[in-house]
């Protein structure tokens, strides 16, 4: 009789074992898939997959309300300055694909590399996930140049034009719309920001 | 095989042997010959009724400040106009929206009207409308027929109202003439005008029209003119759905000639012209028989003072607006509304997209340019956000080879000098938008042809009214907006039209 109950004790104590590491295993997942970004108003210090965190400025674009905001995040950092803007790039491209974007990008939306060129070129190669499935539309298309340029910009010193290729060729526009045939000059793309900012 | 067995069956129902019911190949063929007669009705029916489908009924409106027209729309069985479209060019107008009421400021003017009321009250005045007034969607419809009741107490002046011709004259603006043959020659007849007109012209066999669309012509004291000379016996004049027409009876095919500035209109008959054995065969001309106005002016170097560029087309959809709804339509329905409102306001227009066709960016910019137009304006419309986004060019940075060289122009920088002439007619358009309520945004953008354009140039990016889609389709939503535009082009003409 006693070693019944003990079976069924010691049974119902495994299946629980079982499924807490299930969870265990669930959660470890979500946490890895989410990104270190971090608003102003929930400031947390994620750990840094590779070197440390370092709070930096990711400029969001906002469908609803066809506006560009600037927002603080803490990502892990590489210290090469090529590197740093990769890193930054594909955090910002990872905000978007999260489900609640404000800015949905395609599924599959890369960053395949970014080149810094002196003296101040950067060049954002995507993928052409990025660009096919781009939504089509003057304010869209415009939304994600000036957020991914001012991004760079914002946090990468002394960069002064911006060149955006999709898998490594130029292209005519981003999705019909945005011309992406030449380089962007980042003082203008400050002041297509400034509008971005405002409702008016 | 079908018709062997059909003609079969018809033999059997002549002979004895005829069966009760058609064997199946012929019940077949009653049904598809019921069917195609079926397609054959219907068809004929749409033709007619297509056919009979009356035009767009439009309002011409003649002042000393500009001469325009706005549409007519029906509303229970009365026509109407938007009060604010009729006043607008005229003078400042703002209104506003409060539950079923409705305020127009023009000048220092108030007006209030009530949604479904047929008082209103004009600088604390009442005022009683013919029919209902009607609030849609924040515009104020007033009934056609208390136009010239109402519009005195606003603009304070007279105004007459020819209400069967849709034809509405505010103050002392009427283009009177007089026609009379000329004294050495019975077979020429000479039109004098008291103001320039430009009218169209167009012959038919035994007539000659002149078909005034933008002038305050009105009727002489009798409307039919008898001149006593058997090529050209007599003329009449007419009016209707905004226009004044003077058709001339005549036996000869007759030629028109401009002179005077416009005041004069010289009809004479036409010669045959001669051709030399080097000149190229011209195209055939229809039969208008037109004739350049002024005819020892020298040319004018800008034949049109607007471009209108319908954006995307053909292959290039542009943005999928709703399942069956694309960016190109709605832009090609846009630019034709914004190019008849243009013209209606006197300003000349030239389309560059009028069918589904496809148009690169660069033929779109060299399309524009060579027309030496005062003003681009690209047409785009979006799914996103609501009211209309109005950009001008981002210029890209320049690089050594970009650069202007003597005369020629950077052709990715060539926007560069206009730059402030764009933002000027920006900002009109804005203001024009706001004017109506319409929620507007300014905006630069890396659009291209904006780039490659040397003279003023805007895209206007028309974004539904309010959260559906489907209102971009609408024709009144499509008629405000690009009656607010062209406004806003008209009230920055001269500014435009200065420029080199």
């Amino acid at each position: 009789m006693i070693l019944r109950h003990f079976i069924i004790a010691l049974s119902l104590l495994l299946a629980a074992a079982l499924v807490m590491g299930v969870y265990a295993w669930h959660m470890r997942g979500r946490a890895a898939a989410t990104p270190a970004i971090l608003t102003d108003a929930q400031p947390v210090v994620a750990a840094p997959a590779t070197g440390p965190t370092e709070r930096i400025t990711l400029w969001i674009a906002y469908d609803d309300i066809g506006m560009l905001r600037a927002q603080s995040a803490q990502i892990p950092m590489p210290g090469a300055r090529q590197q740093r803007a990769e890193e930054l790039m594909r955090a910002l491209v990872q905000f978007y694909l999260e489900k609640n974007s404000p800015h949905p990008l395609a599924p599959g939306s890369e960053i395949r590399s970014v080149y810094l060129v002196d003296p101040g070129i950067a060049v954002i190669d995507v993928n052409a996930a990025f660009a096919d499935g781009h939504r089509s539309g003057i304010l869209p298309e415009d939304l994600t140049i000036a957020s991914l340029i001012q991004t760079i910009s914002a946090n990468i010193a002394g960069i002064s034009k911006v060149k955006i290729l999709v898998e490594g060729n130029r292209r005519e526009t981003l999705a019909g719309h945005a011309d992406l045939s030449h380089f962007f000059d980042v003082s203008a793309m400050n002041q297509l920001s400034t509008e971005l900012q405002s409702t008016q | 095989m079908l018709l062997t067995r059909w003609r079969r069956t018809l033999r059997g129902a002549n002979g004895s042997a005829a069966p009760k019911k058609p064997p199946k190949p012929f019940r077949s063929l009653n049904w598809r010959l019921a069917a195609g007669s079926g397609s054959a009705i219907f068809l004929f029916i749409a033709v007619l009724l297509l056919a009979a489908a009356p035009s767009e009924k439009r309002l011409s409106i003649y002042s000393t400040a500009a001469n325009y027209s706005v549409s007519v729309v029906q509303r229970q069985g009365h026509d109407y106009v938007g009060l604010l479209e009729v006043l607008e060019p005229l003078g400042t107008v703002t209104s506003k929206t409060d539950g079923p009421r409705w305020r127009l400021h023009y000048d220092n003017v108030l007006g209030e009207f009530v949604n479904e009321k047929t008082r209103a009250r004009v600088q604390g005045r009442d005022a009683d409308l013919a029919a209902k007034f009607i609030l849609e969607n924040g515009r104020g419809l007033i009934p056609v027929a208390s136009l010239s009741s109402l519009l005195p107490r606003f603009l304070g002046g007279p105004v007459t109202f020819h209400e069967s011709a849709e034809r509405l004259f505010i103050g002392s603006v009427a283009t009177h003439f007089t026609a009379s043959v000329a004294p050495d020659d019975s077979s020429r007849l000479i039109f004098h005008f008291s103001s320039p007109v430009n009218p169209s012209v167009a012959s038919e066999p035994g007539k000659l029209r002149l078909i005034f669309n933008h002038e305050p012509v009105t009727s002489p004291a009798s409307p039919t003119l008898t001149f006593g000379s058997k090529t050209i016996p007599s003329a009449i004049y007419s009016e209707g759905n905004g226009t004044a027409e003077i058709t001339v009876n005549t036996a000869i095919p007759l030629m028109a000639n401009f002179g005077n500035d416009g005041r004069t209109i010289t009809l004479a008959p036409a010669k045959s012209q001669p051709q030399t054995a080097a000149s190229v065969p011209a195209p055939p001309k229809p039969q208008a028989a037109l004739a350049p106005p002024v005819a020892q002016a020298p040319a004018p170097t800008r034949r049109y003072f607007a471009v209108i560029d319908a954006s995307h087309g053909g292959t290039d959809r542009g943005e999928a607006l709703g399942p069956t709804l694309a960016e190109k339509d709605i832009t090609l329905a846009l630019a034709r509304d914004l190019r008849q409102a243009l013209e209606s306001r006197g300003i000349t227009t030239l389309a560059v997209r009028d069918s589904d066709a496809n148009i690169s960016l660069d033929d779109r910019a060299f399309f524009t340019n060579t027309s030496h137009a005062a003003v681009y304006i690209a047409i785009h419309a979006a799914s996103s956000g609501h009211g209309v986004r109005i950009y001008t060019s981002m210029l890209p940075d320049s690089s050594a080879d970009d650069q202007d060289r003597g005369p020629f122009r950077s052709w990715p920088t060539a926007q560069l000098s206009s730059t402030s002439l764009s933002q000027m007619a920006a900002a009109g358009t804005a203001d024009a938008l706001k004017r109506i309520q319409i929620p507007v945004r300014v905006l630069t953008a890396p659009l291209r042809p904006l780039n490659n354009i040397v003279t003023a140039a805007i895209a206007v990016e028309v974004a539904p009214s309010g959260a559906d889609v489907s209102s971009l389709a609408s024709t009144d939503y499509q008629e405000l907006i690009t009656g607010a535009v062209a406004n806003g082009i008209m009230s920055i003409r001269t500014q435009l039209g200065a420029a080199p």
